[in-house]
């Protein structure tokens, strides 16, 4: 087994053709690049809004609880019976899987900030858009981008799925070697694909210590321990 | 009961079956390696992030490398049962020892006057105590169990899962869209059943009803 993984490995057309594996790798990254930035625009000023403002918390938590239920692989399959075969039913089954997290941590960022930090801020005649971008939001940054890596995270595992409904990505080598019986190859996808998930997971926490300020910065928030609901 | 040309029930007794003895086993192991983690500095420094990693990893990506390690058939459901059990572990470590945490100093060191030895404590005092906080956990663990099942349909395992593939291949969005409607409405159901033995288990605490908007990684 291992001997074959080797070899699957080092073949060179394995690190040049067109269905090599830094094709498929950069396939992935654009995928979930594209999930998650299209779900940002969503969820953020959302969040950004719900946090600041108090009103729609109800649909935070609802969301937040609602969407997890749902299958990644049936939301995918409808998505692309419904619009066709091709990105856009891909992306926008990503997309839903990033919203979330992605909502969640912008609220629970927001709408945790000291209370006597925005009065003080109000108090000495900030706006409230001045208050939201100046005051909120760095202090929100953590937990915001504790909801980024929840939300990249469960976005590059679904990915893998979109090998089934005939698109790229490192779920190739799963789904092709599934199709051929051939193990060594879906060995290999799947260690690929796990790789890119604890390389992301790590490079995300660092990036999310870097936003922590000093004291707080022993042990990275996560979104899913976090409480939005209050 | 037949629908779209499959029998459905036995798909999904076997869905829950799949879904669900992951968690139990699951919260089976993560009491001791929790508590553990909870007394040791040293275990927390290892379990937390282990089991953060051990999380990260991709469902198909597990369910594939399962056989490697466990000298299986790529087809054996136990692929995806002992894969399911792993992020259960991984997630209800970290909800025992917050559950411990949650404890106040005040209770136990009460409990100690009152003569309970270490077991005594965790299981009388400790355990009862963090019932509101693994709770929460179980229900996480619960609804992604359910929905992650499915996932094993791309390798052939995965119950009411295969409602999606064989949908796919026929184009039928009507099973599709029964299959969606089944898994939700078993993992709610679950939900909702951990829900009620949080409340049978800690009635003073009406904070367990609840929802808990935590998102799965």
């Amino acid at each position: 087994m291992l001997s074959s993984l080797v070899a699957w490995f080092s073949a060179p057309a394995q690190w040049s053709a067109s269905t090599g594996i830094p094709a498929r790798l950069l396939q992935h990254l654009g995928y979930t690049a594209l999930a998650v930035l299209v779900g940002a625009v969503i969820a953020v000023p959302l969040g950004l809004y719900i946090g600041h403002t108090g009103r729609g918390r109800l649909l935070v938590v609802g969301l937040a609880n609602g969407l997890r239920a749902l299958p990644e692989l049936g939301v995918l399959v409808l998505f692309v019976l419904l619009i066709g075969l091709g990105l856009t039913p891909v992306v926008l089954a990503l997309m839903l899987l990033a919203i979330p997290p992605l909502l969640a941590g912008t609220y629970s960022g927001i709408s945790g900030v000291d209370p006597a930090a925005v009065d003080a801020a109000r108090g000495i005649g900030m706006t409230e858009s001045q208050i939201l971008f100046q005051v909120e939001l760095p202090n929100a940054l953590p937990l915001m981008v504790a909801g980024l890596r929840t939300a990249v995270l469960q976005v590059v595992a679904t990915a893998t799925i979109a090998a089934f409904v005939s698109l790229g990505g490192l779920g190739r080598y799963i789904v092709d070697g599934q199709a051929q019986r051939d193990f060594t190859q879906m060995a290999g996808g799947a260690i690929l694909v796990a790789l890119l998930a604890i390389v992301l997971e790590v490079a995300l926490q660092g990036l999310q210590r870097a936003v922590t300020p000093g004291t707080r910065r022993q042990e990275p928030a996560r979104t899913d321990t976090v409480t939005a609901g209050g | 009961m037949r629908l779209f040309g499959e029998d459905v029930l036995p798909l999904a007794a076997e869905h829950i079956v799949l879904a669900l003895v992951p968690v139990l086993l699951g919260l089976v192991i993560s009491l001791p390696l929790g508590w553990w983690a909870w007394r040791s500095r040293g275990a927390r420094r290892i379990l937390l992030p282990l089991t953060g990693v051990l999380y990260t990893i991709p469902s198909l990506a597990l369910f594939v490398v399962m056989p490697i390690l466990l000298g299986t058939r790529i087809l054996d459901p136990v692929n995806v049962a002992v894969a399911l059990t792993v992020y259960a572990v991984a997630l209800l470590v970290r909800s025992v020892v917050d559950g411990l945490d949650e404890v106040p100093s005040e209770v136990m060191t009460a409990g100690v006057a009152m003569g309970y030895r270490p077991l005594g404590l965790l299981v009388g005092v400790q355990l009862p105590l963090a019932v509101p906080v693994l709770v929460a956990g179980m229900r996480v663990a619960t609804v992604s169990s359910f929905s992650l099942v499915a996932v094993g349909a791309i390798i052939g395992q995965g119950a009411l899962g295969a409602l999606f593939t064989q949908g796919f291949e026929r184009f039928y969005t009507a099973q599709i869209v029964f299959g969606l409607l089944a898994i939700v409405i078993l993992a709610l159901l679950f939900d909702a059943l951990w829900v009620l033995v949080g409340r049978l288990l800690a009635p003073w605490n009406r904070r367990v009803a609840r929802p808990t908007s935590s998102v799965e990684v």
